[in-house]
């Protein structure tokens, strides 16, 4: 049987592809270079949008990435239910493309964040997810200046409502986010974006502060092997 | 030959944390009597043509798609004299 492929999207200025590319292989899929400027998925079975600073960040994170020729392909198949993930930049750019809703928007303290964080998993309905437990309590790395989840009182309740906060940062707030909101998913599920980085907690080599970050590849791999 | 003019605010109820930092460090540099400060963004649109309706709808279009972004930001749409 062929491994899994989950696509990696690389934009001008993404940073974090290869480390997501490698911890899909960590996993056991195939990792699958996808380009910005090719308007082709390769038939992928899933999507990972990696963090970074596509475009320089100008105008608003991820607003000139959202409209990537890529993006006209990504943007239908996502709302058809194909898997998505994105992290980081990758969070950004779904809130950019109504993927997903609300936004992010600078830190409360303005200050870029660098360090390790702990995160509350609050769903497991989604195919990201699944390898969690609810309210396992989980450390991954995050790292960014535009992290403050943001939404309008009733999106903010209908995410709530229905079960569509999948991370709650714990031991503290980072960015001021509402509700300490770490992580969201789309209605259908499908669709996952975070600011905090699994594809950076794989391996004990590198000195991450967990290998927390295998629950998500484990459990999109094997959604796609039993799909 | 018009130019336009895009202002775009963020909505009322979104924290400015920038325009706050701003106003906290007014105080420092001896200005006083500033309650608060938001800080937005400015966008001179420079037409071919006229800044005609059928032209200003365009530029209104394109603030919605990609010179704001509607789920927290206002704007508004201006031409100049």
């Amino acid at each position: 049987m062929s491994a899994a492929r989950v696509g990696v999207v690389t934009f001008p200025g993404t940073l974090d592809d290869q480390d997501a590319a490698r911890a899909v292989r960590h996993a056991g899929g195939e990792a699958v270079p996808l380009w910005h400027a090719d308007r082709d998925l390769k038939g992928v079975d899933a999507v990972f949008l990696p963090g970074g600073f596509s475009y320089g960040d100008y105008l608003r994170c991820g607003a000139i990435s959202r409209f990537a020729p890529l993006m006209e392909e990504l943007i239908p198949a996502a709302r058809a239910g194909l898997p998505v993930l994105g992290t980081c930049n990758g969070f950004q750019i779904l809130c950019e493309a109504h993927l997903l809703p609300g936004a992010l928007m600078r830190n409360a303290g303005l200050h870029y964040i660098c360090r390790d964080q702990g995160i509350r998993v609050e769903s497991t309905a989604t195919p990201w997810t699944s390898d969690f437990t609810e309210g396992q309590e989980i450390v991954l790395p995050i790292k960014h200046g535009e992290g403050r989840y943001v939404a309008d009182e009733t999106t903010l309740a209908a995410l709530e409502a229905g079960g569509q906060v999948v991370f709650r940062y714990v031991g503290g707030n980072p960015n001021g986010s509402l509700d300490d909101i770490a992580g969201i998913r789309n209605e259908a599920g499908n669709v996952v974006g975070l600011m905090p980085h699994p594809e950076h907690a794989v391996e004990d080599l590198t000195g991450a502060p967990s290998t927390d970050g295998r629950g998500f590849f484990t459990s999109i791999l094997k959604k796609l092997v039993n799909a | 030959m018009a130019r336009v003019i895009v202002d775009v605010m963020l909505k009322p109820e979104i924290l400015d944390a920038q325009g706050q930092a701003i106003a906290r460090a007014l105080p420092r540099l001896g200005f006083s009597g500033v309650s608060a400060v938001r800080q937005g963004k400015r966008f001179e649109v420079e037409l071919d043509g006229p800044a005609d309706e059928a032209a200003l709808s365009d530029v209104r279009k394109m603030a919605e798609t990609l010179l704001a972004n509607t789920v927290i930001e206002d704007f508004t749409v201006t031409v100049e004299e």
